[in-house]
């Protein structure tokens, strides 16, 4: 307690300052710019600036095939790039209708899981370091490199993954995947709990989320948030509830919601999506149909041949294509596909959207003919003229392509209804009244993913 | 799916027999057309009448080389309801010499930034909306980049800000 003020001392002026954080700042999740205005330390109001990765994603998918725009949706979200792949594949199959195999839907769905759960674990293990729990970032960057290794695995690289086709995938499952991907969800289920041992009775974690960056029921409506944004308000909104894709329906799994809209919500809503998402993983990979790759062999005495995928494309060049239809190729999941007998498994028959097995390519005219009616310009896939609209549940909420089609190989227009963009358009609501330092958990909760954000 | 009242194609049908058209299921979608005029009317009834309480997406398309199409724009609303479980995709044609919209963001704040960027990317305009500039490109950036007349390989040199 100082001394009082003179009694001709005049406060001549006060001002609001303004703080710019971003587009380059460590806690910025990617590149984005918030200009907050402070009274004290007191966030009275923001503005938000975006734009920072735009990439013209929607722009370059109107100038290839369909199946050149798919690569491109890996590149949306980076922390699970399988999820818009499948989502870009599904809108897609809607505009053709065609359906896909049993085997194939369940793929999708385990691999949806997988990337939920990544990224979650991504977003609570950031958003932990930003408030000093670094052990926290390391445990869950272990567990989700865990999960990276099974995507590894399946798809051939852990970012850029394109494993989706449409009509089906890329290659069924490779060997030993399910006793990987048991091994890595008991292994996370421990981690999870170490993390929920060091961060929820933490006072220091505790006392920053609880509270902060609260949004209530009806702003977040009101906004269209959706996702474990809007479930930590209690709203139990999710699109593999209310508009069940895949075989979403068949599984059994609850979707957490929370209370206050706070931080701290958000953290236990995550936290409990991941253990549901390995639950929904553990169903899907008791109920899924086997792979029969034995069938197609038997009473095929001939076919038991097989040769490595490679070999037989070399072979095919120099015109040694006899005895192909009768064989069967070896190819490596990761690289060049299904070896034949899994391609029936998880790629649609539809001659119009798959290509055709690799024996088939090289071993009879029929099937170079549909290869190449399917790869060359001017021909590929071709969906009837109209729109379609897919809505499937994104790790960060509700997650759409809208693709138009005008009856040509290319997509007329690719509209992506990015998850993160609702709620970065009212961050305002989320961050103001709270203080300067109440920024970083709540913009972390948010999950902003600049790839999708700006496309 | 407990909703036992009308879908919402045949509740527009009725309310609004002149102002939507084409109203129809399609593509496991509800969708339907509305007059640009009407937009405000329809949007206003659907969410204080029919509890269509999110606008999930907003969007725009741009019909340029489609022969059937009369106007060059088609600004896209979907729009989900959750208490009826119900979504409806609306649309509306936006002639290219008259590219004005009425906006939605006075009945869905979310509808602000979506009508930013169709702003951006298309050059459609929203009357009544608090803050309409572009949300992804800068501003001095030239033209609309999704507009199907820009080219694609166009490159534009990046003018900051004039301080």
């Amino acid at each position: 307690m100082g001394k009082p003020l003179p009694s001709d001392y005049k406060v001549t002026e006060s001002r609001s300052m303004l703080l710019n954080i971003g587009p380059s700042h460590p806690a910025m999740h990617g590149v984005i710019r918030i200009v907050a205005e402070l009274d004290g330390e007191t966030v009275t109001s923001i503005d938000t600036e975006i734009g920072y990765l735009h990439r013209a994603f929607e722009k370059s998918c109107e100038q290839g095939h369909y199946n050149v725009a798919l690569p491109y949706s890996d590149r949306l979200n980076y922390v699970s790039p399988l999820i818009s792949n499948i989502g870009y594949c599904m809108s897609v199959e809607k505009l053709l209708d065609i359906e896909t195999t049993d085997r194939c839907k369940y793929i999708r769905v385990i691999m949806s899981e997988i990337s939920r759960v990544t990224d979650h674990l991504t977003c609570v293990g950031a958003s932990s370091m930003e408030l000093g729990a670094f052990t926290v970032f390391l445990y869950m960057i272990k567990a989700r490199e865990w999960f990276w290794e099974i995507v590894e695995m399946v798809t051939g690289a852990r970012l850029t993954i394109s494993y989706a086709r449409v009509g089906g995938l890329k290659a069924d499952l490779p060997d030993g995947f399910k006793e990987k991907t048991l091994t890595a969800i008991a292994e996370t289920r421990k981690v999870l709990k170490e993390v929920e041992g060091l961060l929820n009775t933490n006072r220091i974690f505790y006392d920053r989320m609880k509270d902060t960056g609260v949004i209530s029921k009806e702003d977040a409506l009101a906004y269209g948030v959706t996702g474990p944004f809007l479930r930590s308000t209690g709203v139990d909104l999710d699109a593999r509830r209310y508009a069940p894709y895949l075989v979403y329906d068949r599984l059994d799994f609850d979707i957490p919601v929370g209370e206050h809209g706070d931080n701290l919500d958000r953290y236990y809503v995550r936290m409990e999506e991941m253990q549901q998402s390995m639950r929904i993983i553990e169903q899907a990979l008791r109920d899924m149909p086997a792979g029969d790759v034995a069938v197609d062999l038997a009473g095929h005495p001939a076919r038991e041949v097989a040769i490595e995928a490679d070999k037989m494309v070399d072979e095919a060049k120099i015109g040694h294509t006899r005895g192909f239809q009768q064989s069967v190729v070896t190819a490596d999941p990761t690289l060049e596909g299904s070896s034949g007998a899994a391609h029936k498994n998880v790629y649609s028959t539809n001659k119009l959207v798959a290509l055709p097995k690799k024996e088939d390519t090289y071993g009879n005219i029929e099937g170079l003919m549909n290869h190449f009616k399917l790869v060359m310009h001017g021909h590929g896939i071709r969906p009837p003229k109209g729109e379609a609209y897919v809505p499937l549940e994104g790790a960060n909420g509700e997650l759409g392509f809208f693709v138009v089609s005008d009856g040509s190989d290319k997509p007329y227009r690719v509209r992506v209804r990015p998850p993160c963009f609702t709620i970065m358009s009212a961050l305002h609501k989320i961050l103001v009244g709270d203080q300067v330092a109440d920024i970083i958990p709540s913009f972390g909760s948010v999950n902003m993913i600049a790839g999708e954000l700006d496309r | 799916m407990t909703n036992a009242a009308a879908s919402i194609l045949e509740q527009l049908a009725a309310k609004f027999p002149s102002e939507t058209s084409e109203l129809k299921a399609e593509r496991g979608q509800q969708w339907g057309y509305v007059a640009k005029g009407a937009v405000k009317k329809v949007l206003t009834y659907l969410k204080n009448d029919c509890d269509f309480n999110i606008l999930m997406d907003l969007t725009c398309v741009d019909y340029l080389h489609w022969e059937e199409k009369a106007e060059r724009f088609e600004v896209v609303y979907n729009i989900y309801s959750m208490s009826r479980n119900e979504r409806i995709i609306l649309r509306a044609k936006v002639a290219e010499d008259d590219a004005v919209v009425e906006s939605a963001a006075s009945i869905w704040p979310g509808a602000n930034w979506f009508e930013r960027e169709v702003w951006d990317m298309f050059g459609v305009r929203f009357t009544g909306h608090p803050n309409l500039k572009r949300l992804i490109m800068y501003e001095e950036f030239q033209g609309h980049a999704l507009r199907k007349d820009y080219p694609y390989s166009k490159r534009q040199p990046l003018i900051g800000p004039k301080n």
